[in-house]
């Protein structure tokens, strides 16, 4: 509630002082003779300027002394308790201090307050008054400082605008860092935890093993085996597979159809339909996947004498594969909208009929960039989690029948993390190495996907 | 290349039936060769609408599953039963009030030792009470009376002596939720051939149950429990959404605070005054490749950054939050982006023109024009943010927390997580059709969002 207070009181403040430097401001203007001087930045810019300059330091001063308050007082009160209230273990102290705390912030105790806790309490709350008016002095002097000296630099030659703009670029240069920042994050922390892996494991047993069945073992054992990534990677591709086998035909003929021959009214309705699947949120097709998809697929099997498990790679692939045909139609009908009109015309021309004018020459002027969208929605389907957690089975063998349940590396990564395990653990830690693995094949799709996309825009730009 | 094979033949005459012979069988083969090509053109056309048709049947198939399943658990099974609270059961003492000289500590402990006593009065017994007025055996079969209220309800009761004591030795007819296997039961979602051993109720409760049904006690009547309580583990019948819609609610306002001004402030740097070249190329590669980067990956980064480095609370929502908005930045960076390349450079160039600084046009001039695009893009991002789940299972979301949150730092889950903790529940009759109507209240709040972005998209962009 203080804290409340006083950051409103810190922004009534930059009010305050934005407007003091507008009026001085507007006061330089006018010179004693009356007659009216060219200022170099405009008012408001001298009030920013000042607000910046009085505020940002007292706010920061506010928010060190802040972090550094508690942590201080409460050595200071432990420095002075007798030597009998110090006996005990970390925690007693720990204890102790929260009933000081509790006595002096007049909460109160449920039980009788030791002499000794009394004066600590007492003590503790005549430093945090000291402190929090030392605080209120520090802060008032520095921001009173620096409002008169820099109220006396607002004159007209002051290049006031050019100091505000340097602080916005500063800020927009700090944000456009994050995203910087976050590569750099998931890169330095996934490598980390994975050496901290391999450092169990060996990267040619984890790289090329065939088994999968990471066993609890106390940490440091040796001989840690059962971490073969390849039943993980195949029920991965297996599945992207599958999702790329309906995809690829529906959305690409959808594509066609909707860019090449569906009249306006059609399409300003069907293509935001079709769109909606990209937007659903993927537990909801895992969860399609588990009550209608898989027991349909399951009866299915059935009648043609087929065993299919109701969670499958096929369950798993069919669901995926719907939720990215939009991925394959959207971009595909943008790519095929951009093959210049007069290669249609051309065909069309010599006699070709529509269907032969888009098999043979719009579907190989727009190859590269379908193939780029294909890629896109691969790496898609190899990252998506979802739909395999719930659908896939989550049995890591290596199979090549679609009807089995499989598992991904998406899905192992949730289950080793999810579980009750110390992330120190090689069965924690190789969800690092997995998602590490993830990202390197996701950012080679996408880096090649991208530059074809970008290669071919280019060429018909 | 058979029409030009005509032609060419039409302007050498060596004889004439020869000629029209020759020209009968050419188009006799080209009429055929036409029909043909034509039958593909009509295939080919077919094979696009089969396609579209079936994208659009998925789409159709995927809503009509999610409706009819959930739109039932919107209604919920509730008995109606004459409550009297019991001064008899309810033997407590005054409720306590705080005294002017005590300390709030003192106060506390007096409260709590209060609400322990009301702790042991025994609820079911008043339950049962109102049960047997409806039916007169219930007394003799306690147990499968009591399977009729579900368990929760018994801390309604209290929380309602506990409100305002002056209730007790009165006596007011109350809805109460019905236990999960009745609604279970009502509504068929169990088949009911089935035998004694297979069935979650007794014979007997299953015959109260019809009956009661067929007096009107018991009825399916809107379910305020799905929307206002939190999620329950022991009493399944009053397991909520509220816990999971305030944390999906304080996640999307830190997703809303951080990744849109940064977003927004990159966007305007990389586009408006990053000089070009190989650095700024990289971020641009950068940037694309993080939207692309699976979701997942973004919760390893989380684990490892934000709980094992910074130590932040597992399962909080400022962890999710964080998470979110750093996998949202690429989607509103993007956005923003081409909304400021679709802007003219007359604009621009206008503003530097007659004096202004760079950072004066892009501020005064190209952002108000940009900001419905910017705004479509982030409201698009939150939405696509507000159903992702594989990255909070990974900050520690997928444990079961059967509270409100009261701050960004406590325990919480988040929507699309109690989405995944429901359908792995056990009573599958009863969760199946609850998780469906979770989802339709996930849906309904990312479509409005959607709306609410193509709405501002039609009336506020301007096409250059």
């Amino acid at each position: 509630m203080n804290n409340l207070v006083l950051i409103v009181v810190l922004l009534m403040m930059l009010a305050l002082v934005y407007q003091i430097g507008l009026v001085r401001s507007r006061k330089v203007a006018i010179t004693t003779s009356g007659s009216k001087v060219r200022l170099h930045s405009r008012p408001v810019y001298h009030g920013v300027l000042l607000a910046i300059w009085t505020v940002v330091p007292a706010a920061l001063i506010y928010a060190i002394w802040n972090f550094l308050q508690p942590g201080i007082i409460e050595s200071m009160v432990v420095a002075q308790l007798p030597p009998e209230a110090l006996a005990g273990t970390d925690n007693d102290l720990r204890i102790l201090l929260r009933r000081i705390t509790n006595l002096s912030t007049g909460f109160g105790l449920t039980d009788e307050a030791l002499p000794y806790e009394l004066t600590a309490a007492a003590y503790m709350q005549q430093l945090r008054v000291t402190g929090q008016t030392f605080m209120f002095a520090l802060i008032a002097s520095i921001a009173a400082a620096a409002l008169v000296f820099n109220w006396k630099r607002i004159q007209p030659e002051l290049r006031a605008r050019n100091h505000v703009e340097r602080v916005v670029r500063f800020l927009l240069i700090a944000c456009s860092t994050v995203a910087i920042l976050t590569t750099v994050g998931i890169v330095l922390s996934m490598f980390g935890e994975a050496m901290r892996f391999f450092s169990f494991v060996s990267p040619m047993d984890f790289f090329f093993g065939t088994t999968w069945n990471p066993r609890f073992s106390t940490i440091g054992a040796s001989g840690q085996t059962g971490f073969g990534m390849l039943p993980l990677l195949w029920g991965t591709l297996m599945i992207a597979l599958i999702a790329l086998a309906i995809a690829v035909p529906v959305g690409l003929m959808a594509a066609i159809y909707l860019a090449e021959y569906a009249p306006s009214k059609v399409r300003s309705v069907a293509k935001p339909v079709i769109e909606v699947l990209a937007g659903i949120p993927t537990i909801v097709y895992g969860f399609f996947a588990l009550i209608t998809v898989g027991p349909f697929l399951s009866t299915f099997g059935a009648t043609l004498g087929l065993d299919i498990r109701a969670t499958s790679a096929l369950t798993a692939g069919v669901v995926m594969g719907i939720m990215i045909i939009p991925f394959i139609s959207s971009l595909s009908d943008d790519i095929i909208t951009q093959v210049p009109k007069a290669m249609r015309d051309g065909s069309l021309g010599l006699g070709a009929t529509k269907s032969e004018t888009i098999r043979k020459v719009v579907l190989p002027a727009a190859l590269p960039g379908i193939v780029g969208a294909i890629l896109l929605a691969a790496s898609r389907a190899i990252g998506e989690t979802m739909i395999v957690v719930l659908a896939a089975g989550n049995s890591p063998v290596l199979t090549a029948n679609p009807f089995d349940a499989v598992s991904t590396m998406t899905v192992t990564i949730v289950n080793q993390l999810t579980g009750d395990l110390d992330f120190a653990s090689p069965q924690s830690l190789v969800a690092f190495a997995l998602g590490l693995t993830l990202f390197v094949i996701t950012l080679c799709l996408n880096v090649v996907a991208l530059v074809i996309v970008r290669k071919y825009r280019e060429q018909y730009e | 290349m058979n029409m030009e094979a005509s032609n060419t033949e039409s302007t050498s005459l060596p004889d004439q039936t020869d000629l029209a012979k020759k020209r009968d069988l050419m188009q006799q083969r080209v009429s055929r060769s036409l029909k043909r090509r034509h039958n593909q053109e009509t295939r080919f056309k077919l094979m696009g609408m089969a396609a579209v048709g079936t994208a659009l049947a998925f789409v159709l198939l995927l809503f009509v599953t999610i409706l009819s399943k959930g739109l039932p658990a919107f209604w919920q099974a509730h008995i109606s039963l004459e409550i009297y609270f019991d001064e008899e059961i309810i033997q407590i003492d005054e409720k306590p009030v705080r005294m002017v000289n005590e300390s709030e500590a003192a106060f506390n402990q007096r409260m709590l030792a209060w609400q322990t006593q009301l702790g042991f009065v025994n609820f079911n017994r008043i339950i049962l009470d109102a049960i047997s007025k409806e039916i007169p055996e219930a007394r003799d079969y306690q147990r499968d009376a009591m399977r009729l209220v579900t368990s929760g309800e018994r801390f309604g009761l209290r929380n309602m002596v506990q409100e305002d004591p002056s209730i007790i030795g009165t006596s007011q007819r109350l809805w109460l939720l019905a236990d999960a296997n009745v609604d279970v039961w009502m509504k068929g979602n169990i088949n009911r051939e089935l035998g004694d051993a297979q069935q979650q109720l007794s014979a007997r409760t299953r015959d109260w149950v019809d009956e009661l049904e067929a007096k009107g006690v018991l009825k399916n009547r809107f379910s305020t429990a799905l929307f206002m309580n939190p999620d329950s583990r022991s009493s399944l019948a009053s397991a909520g959404l509220a816990g999971a819609f305030v944390g999906s609610l304080m996640m999307m306002l830190i997703v809303m605070f951080l990744a849109v001004p940064i977003g927004v402030a990159s966007a305007i740097y990389l586009e408006e005054f990053a000089p070009k070249n190989k650095l700024t190329d990289l971020i641009e590669v950068n940037i694309n490749n993080l939207a692309a980067v699976p979701s997942i990956v973004f919760g390893l980064l989380g684990a490892s950054v934000f709980i094992l480095w910074f130590k932040m609370p597992l399962s909080a929502p400022i962890v999710g939050g964080l998470v979110l908005t750093l996998m949202t930045l690429p989607t509103v960076i993007i956005a923003t982006r081409s909304t400021l390349k679709a802007i003219p450079p007359s604009i621009r160039s206008a503003a530097l023109g007659i004096g202004a600084s760079k950072v004066q046009a892009v501020f005064h001039h190209v952002l108000p024009l940009a900001i419905p695009g910017i705004l479509t893009g982030s409201i698009l991002g939150i939405a696509q943010a507000l159903g992702e789940t594989a990255p909070l299972l990974l900050i520690g979301m997928s444990s079961f927390v059967a509270s409100v949150p009261g701050t960004p730092f406590e325990q919480s889950t988040a929507l699309p997580v109690q989405i995944y903790l429901w359908q792995g529940n056990e009573l599958r009759n009863f969760f199946e059709a609850r998780t469906s109507a979770a989802i339709i209240v996930l849906l309904a709040l990312m479509i409005s969002l959607n709306a609410v972005a193509i709405w501002l998209r039609k009336h506020f962009e301007t096409r250059w």
